[in-house]
């Protein structure tokens, strides 16, 4: 870097060297501060701060566990190319979920950090809908989720860049830009697969297939949300529906798919992830997203 | 403002101003438009960032930059903040910054339209007016990757020259 060449290293590993280190001066190695230093916190008189901590966690835990399924792709993509993309959404996606996470612990006023939202909280605290923490079968059913997701959340941010709490509005307006390319990405795969060859297809397909069931939730609103709907902070989700299905129909009908009808997959005796209920697979996830944390609290870089 | 502020605050300025980008080191904070403000209150220096993205993973070393080189200015006393309103947009980025990008061959963001209200309309196939090839000038080129090796560049190659080259994305 020109830090390097101003300090006169020869080497990078001079520069980054214990007798050289300020502690502070080689690339992301400074550990992480708080991603909302300096901005107001303060909760607006009329929102409720339970309920906004609750919805702030929502939304990050979707882009936190979304984010981790993503990462666990490195490497495995098709191509470099594939890899690249999906470390950026991945990183787009901790960005959100790391100022969510902290927003949530200035809404209730625990002082909770995003460290501890995400480090220190079991499966049933979790509150992402159950689309995020799935795995995929393959690079298509990664596709079909990733074009899902997208879809959905990034109806759900272009209306909350108005939402009545100013922190929640700053990080939708920023989140819509990202998300914009990320479903863009998803949605060429998607016409890319569908409309490719014959086996392509196929496997298109059945990624769709397997998507479906984790569709219907995403649209059904808790109590928080609802309050908080009243308020112009939150947004309902129904209210998404209509988006959401002209998007899939629109990229669906270029890559000569049909949507497949299915049931939404059923919660246990109702609840799903909104309310802590999760599948099989988050368990495996928090194992893996919490083990350094767990073995070593408390440890910084 | 006593004089003695406003002799500090021109001073902060120029420092912070002069700060490189770690990511694109042809650039400093001013020109690719993530400085919002510079301040001098009671003696200590305040500077205001909004981040390029979400997850830009640059910000921890800009901060540490920005407070290591204000120390060595003789400022003691730095104070990061983060200001996340008005998002960043490549729209900030200097008409100086867009100069240097190209020279150091790295395609400038083409310019924005204004703030979009309503939803966000799938730009499938139609990513706008063509990206010029900074080697050769061409308009010749294509996109070989949606996303490239730091968060806010993606990937071209030119049909006239060859070369491949780094764009800044629009966002």
């Amino acid at each position: 870097t020109s830090d390097r060449a101003d300090m006169g290293f020869d080497t990078a590993y001079e520069a980054i060297s214990e007798e050289t280190d300020t502690g502070h001066r080689w690339a992301f190695g400074t550990g992480f501060t708080d991603p909302l230093a300096g901005v107001d916190t303060a909760v607006p008189a009329e929102i409720d701060g339970g309920d906004l901590a609750t919805y702030c966690l929502m939304l990050g835990d979707d882009a936190l566990i979304m984010s981790h399924r993503l990462q666990q792709w490195l490497a495995r993509a098709p191509e470099l190319e594939e890899d690249t993309a999906l470390a950026n959404i991945a990183l787009d996606l901790l960005g959100q979920a790391r100022l969510l996470l902290a927003r949530a612990g200035a809404a209730d006023e625990s002082g909770r950090t995003e460290d501890d939202y995400a480090f220190g909280r079991g499966e049933h605290e979790f509150r992402n809908v159950r689309l995020a923490e799935v795995t995929d079968a393959d690079f298509a059913g990664l596709m079909a989720r990733l074009l899902v997701f997208s879809t959905w959340r990034l109806a759900l941010l272009t209306r909350l860049r108005s939402s009545a709490d100013p922190v929640v509005a700053a990080v939708a307006a920023q989140g819509v830009k990202e998300l914009t390319y990320h479903r863009d990405y998803a949605a060429q795969w998607v016409i890319r697969l569908g409309d490719g060859t014959d086996y392509s297809r196929e496997r298109m397909r059945a990624a769709l297939a397997a998507t479906a069931p984790l569709v219907p939730e995403l649209f059904e609103r808790s109590a928080a949300e609802q309050r908080l709907a009243a308020a112009a902070v939150a947004v309902d989700p129904a209210d998404l529906r209509a988006e959401f299905d002209g998007v899939l129909e629109h990229v669906l009908g270029e890559a000569e798919l049909d949507w497949p009808q299915s049931p939404g997959l059923a919660g246990v005796s109702g609840p799903a992830g909104r309310d802590g209920v999760h599948t099989e697979g988050m368990r495996g996830l928090l194992a893996e997203l919490q083990s350094v944390a767990r073995a070593l609290p408390g440890a910084t870089w | 403002m006593t004089t003695r502020d406003q002799e500090m605050l021109v001073r902060a300025r120029q420092v912070a101003q002069s700060v490189p980008d770690p990511e694109l080191p042809m650039l400093t904070l001013a020109d690719l438009g993530i400085l919002r403000d510079v301040a001098v209150r009671d003696g200590s220096v305040v500077v205001s960032l909004t981040p390029t993205y979400s997850g830009c993973p640059a910000i921890a070393e800009i901060r540490a930059d920005l407070a290591s080189r204000l120390a060595a200015a003789g400022f003691a006393d730095v104070d990061v903040r983060t200001v996340l309103t008005p998002a960043w947009t490549s729209d900030f980025i200097s008409s100086a910054g867009r100069r240097k990008l190209a020279e150091a061959g790295i395609a400038p963001p083409r310019s924005q339209q204004g703030a979009k209200g309503g939803p966000v309309p799938l730009t499938l196939f139609a990513p706008g007016p063509p990206v010029a090839c900074p080697a050769c000038g061409s308009r010749e080129t294509e996109r070989t990757a949606a996303f490239g090796a730091t968060a806010c560049k993606d990937l071209y190659r030119c049909r006239a020259c060859a070369e491949p080259f780094e764009h800044v994305k629009e966002i």
